[in-house]
């Protein structure tokens, strides 16, 4: 019980701390309500006309909200690639980034589970996955292992913080024996998420694009290449705005995490364009689509080089140490290879997967205003969700939220 | 699997050593003994937990708030009160293959009632089972279709599909003489006098696939293969996910973007639940080889409506059927069959 009353007085404090703040917080706040209503008016639209608001058709049949899916679920993946060296190796530099690694996984799983609802044409129906209740096509649907796994790492990170936080506020000293077993689990998760997400495209033999056994390692890289790049902007930003002390030394060894994996992920990609331009068979279409257009069509040509572009500049500059240690220089790369590997795990994923169709019909997708809304609206939710659980997380280290006994 | 000795990539068809399991998946017990469970059993007779019961409180209650306020209330009148009440069983009936035969009566008579009251007109609404021994397969005659598309509209207006987005379970590819079967260059919408000079046709639709990728991938087994070999949809059960339809390597399946319109002149009113019954926005269909014909032993209506003769549909099982006859007979070939999915849908040449 008294677990509860702890629970119950940080819950409190938590509500007014996230209430008060500076009045850049407000606006800051305020934008992504603002958006998140908008989304949800859209969503509301999309509801009423059903996914034709959308701009997805029978030849396209996934559009943005699973491209954004599938990203979001490697950044929620790669926020334990921090927790493993922080807690297990007793690294305490990590420490810092890890309380906030944790809260962007809630966020980018909160995110997932969104855009997966906001996919469905029958959101309402939705009863029918739950086991007990419905029917859960277990062990053969891939769908089904994601809903598990997902729900399950979403359920892993938010407990082990939670309890973390909760001691911390008492001004206790969390206890490794209870939390280091959630941890190492999550780690395990981690990659569980992120190879079962990719298994859900790469089982498909109707889809040559993605049925490749390249497809679930490279997810992996290029998720531990963006989500800790999206957490260096993260730390940045919250040692510019708060009195969080992140030394640049954490960013320094997060950034040759980011490194690493970049480098990784563009030998898999050198390898993937080798096999299908070396030697281009009847699968390679869809690869050719992607990178130079087929028959005139060529709306994901300036994605995929804008892509291409970016992912080899910032890895190629992140590959020197002179350049890399250059702080703003970094932010700067970070930023360019999170939008990279957005465009390249994104729509430059999923829509190739159905161009040309299984009859060879190239017809090309173009999101609808509805469809970007309640994307920018989902995004926005993100955002506002991490940021909740980042500061209440930051006054809590900071001593700033103290458990009171009355 | 019963029998260890059938290969993976070869249909039986043999009846004798036909396999027990059915289209369910299931390998033992029957899929409709096993589980008799739906509708308020299903779902309100399952023994359960605190937590469990607390979450299919919730679930009602946020989605069911509006049916029962308004079949609660003394001031609606009896029909939207029934309307309402329909709608609430409706919403919470079970997958249809889990069913007893007793439950799905209930729901087609809610179903066809409901229709009453929106339409004022009867529905003919069968729930039918696969017969013993019985396996459809098709066979396709490419040397004698002309691309006329009778089977296309005979197939919309059998099947009740979506007139406002022209929705076509089969599509009639024209194809160029001399490059083979060339589908990246054939035409799947074309628009012109048939048959044009120098051209062939070729016709697609649901393979109705003895290995069906399609069935593997849904969440929720709101599709499966009958013990006839038809591929189903249980309309009412599907998520609307789409994962089907990425799984489906001969673009079977169709989508409802949106609440699909049949003028009600127009509506077929002899139905089944698993064919032709009218079908909401935001769920899979397709093909079901006319499930609500063929079971009652009549052609498909794209076989009926060919006036060339190029499509054959029977029984594989029944060895003086005309499909068995042309499988002996003709050299018959499939379209990707380096898949493995083992489609029921034969193409051959004169």
């Amino acid at each position: 019980m008294k677990i509860l009353k702890v629970f119950w007085s940080l819950v409190k404090d938590a509500m007014l701390e996230v209430t008060h703040g500076n009045k850049a917080y407000h606006i800051w706040m305020a934008v992504l309500s603002f958006i998140m209503l908008f989304g949800m008016y859209n969503y509301s639209i999309q509801l009423e006309e059903g996914l034709s608001a959308t701009g997805m058709t029978d030849r396209v049949s996934w559009g943005l909200y699973i491209s954004n899916f599938t990203f979001l679920v490697g950044v929620a993946a790669a926020a334990v690639m921090l927790v493993l060296p922080a807690y297990v190796l007793k690294n305490v530099d990590f420490k810092q980034a890890v309380l906030i690694g944790e809260g962007l996984a809630v966020a980018a799983l909160l995110m997932c589970l969104a855009f997966v609802v906001a996919d469905m044409g029958g959101p309402a129906r939705l009863w029918h996955m739950i086991p007990g209740i419905g029917v859960f096509n277990f062990p053969n649907s891939m769908l089904a292992w994601d809903v598990i796994v997902l729900n399950g790492y979403l359920f892993i990170n938010i407990t082990v913080p939670m309890y973390i936080l909760i001691m911390r506020y008492q001004g206790k000293t969390p206890n490794p024996k209870i939390y280091i077993p959630g941890v190492f689990i999550s780690v395990f998760w981690a990659v569980g998420i992120h190879m079962v997400t990719a298994f859900l495209y790469q089982g498909l033999q109707a889809r040559p694009f993605w049925n490749n056994a390249l497809l679930g390692p490279r997810f992996l890289a290029s998720a531990f290449a963006a989500g800790p790049a999206l957490i260096i902007i993260v730390l940045a930003i919250i040692r510019k705005f708060t009195a969080f002390k992140i030394p640049d030394s954490t960013i320094k060894k997060i950034s040759m995490i980011v490194t690493v994996a970049a480098q990784i992920n563009l030998i898999m990609l050198i390898s993937e364009l080798f096999k299908e331009f070396y030697a281009p068979t009847h699968h390679s279409i869809s690869a050719v689509y992607l990178w130079f257009g087929l028959d005139g069509k060529t709306a994901l040509l300036p994605w995929i080089w804008t892509s291409i572009s970016l992912n080899l500049v910032a890895t190629i500059a992140l590959t020197f140490h002179k350049i890399r240690n250059n702080l703003k220089v970094l932010y700067v790369l970070c930023a360019m290879l999170f939008i990279a590997i957005w465009i390249e795990k994104g729509f430059g994923l999923i829509v190739p997967g159905f161009i040309p169709g299984p009859w060879g019909k190239i017809a090309e997708y173009t999101p609808t205003f509805v469809e970007i809304s309640v994307t920018l609206g989902i995004w926005a939710m993100g955002a506002f969700i991490f940021t909740i659980l980042a500061k209440t997380g930051i006054a809590v280290e900071l001593k700033q939220l103290v458990y009171k006994k009355k | 699997m019963s029998d260890s000795n059938k290969k993976w990539y070869s249909l039986n068809l043999n009846p004798s050593t036909k396999s027990t399991s059915c289209g369910c998946g299931k390998e033992s017990g029957s899929c409709d003994s096993g589980n008799p469970k739906d509708g308020y059993d299903q779902i309100m007779g399952v023994p359960m937990g605190r937590r469990a019961a607390f979450k299919k409180i919730t679930a009602g209650l946020l989605i069911g708030a509006g049916a029962v306020s308004n079949s609660c209330s003394v001031v609606s009148r009896d029909e939207s009160k029934e309307k309402s009440a329909i709608e609430w069983e409706e919403y919470f009936k079970g997958n249809y293959k889990l069913m007893t035969s007793e439950e799905k009566d209930k729901s087609i008579d809610r179903l066809v009632r409901s229709y009453e009251l929106n339409q004022g007109e009867k529905l003919n609404m069968s729930s039918k089972d696969a017969e013993e021994n019985v396996l459809f397969g098709y066979a396709f005659n490419i040397s004698k279709c002309q691309g006329y598309m009778d089977c296309v509209n005979a197939c919309v207006e059998e099947n009740n599909q979506d007139r406002s987005s022209e929705m076509q379970y089969i599509r009639i590819h024209e194809m160029e003489d001399g490059k083979g079967f060339n589908f990246d260059e054939a035409d799947d919408n074309y628009y012109h006098e048939v048959p044009a000079k120098g051209h062939f046709y070729m016709g697609t639709q649901c393979f109705h696939c003895d290995n069906p990728p399609c069935v593997e991938v849904c969440p929720v087994e709101a599709t499966w293969k009958e013990k006839d070999g038809i591929v189903v949809i249980d309309y009412d059960w599907c998520i609307g996910c789409r994962y089907c339809m990425a799984a489906c390597p001969y673009d079977g399946r169709r989508f409802n973007w949106k609440t699909p319109e049949v003028p009600e002149q127009e509506v077929n009113k002899n139905q089944h639940y698993l064919g032709n019954r009218l079908r909401k926005k935001g769920v899979m269909e397709k093909c079901t080889f006319c499930v609500q014909r063929t079971r009652e032993g009549q052609n498909p209506a794209c076989v009926e409506a060919c006036p060339t003769g190029s499509r054959t549909f029977g029984n594989l099982l029944d060895p003086n059927s005309n499909i068995r006859w042309i499988l002996d007979n003709k050299k018959v070939f499939r379209l990707k069959e380096d898949l493995g999915t083992e489609p029921k849908f034969w193409y051959y040449m004169d």
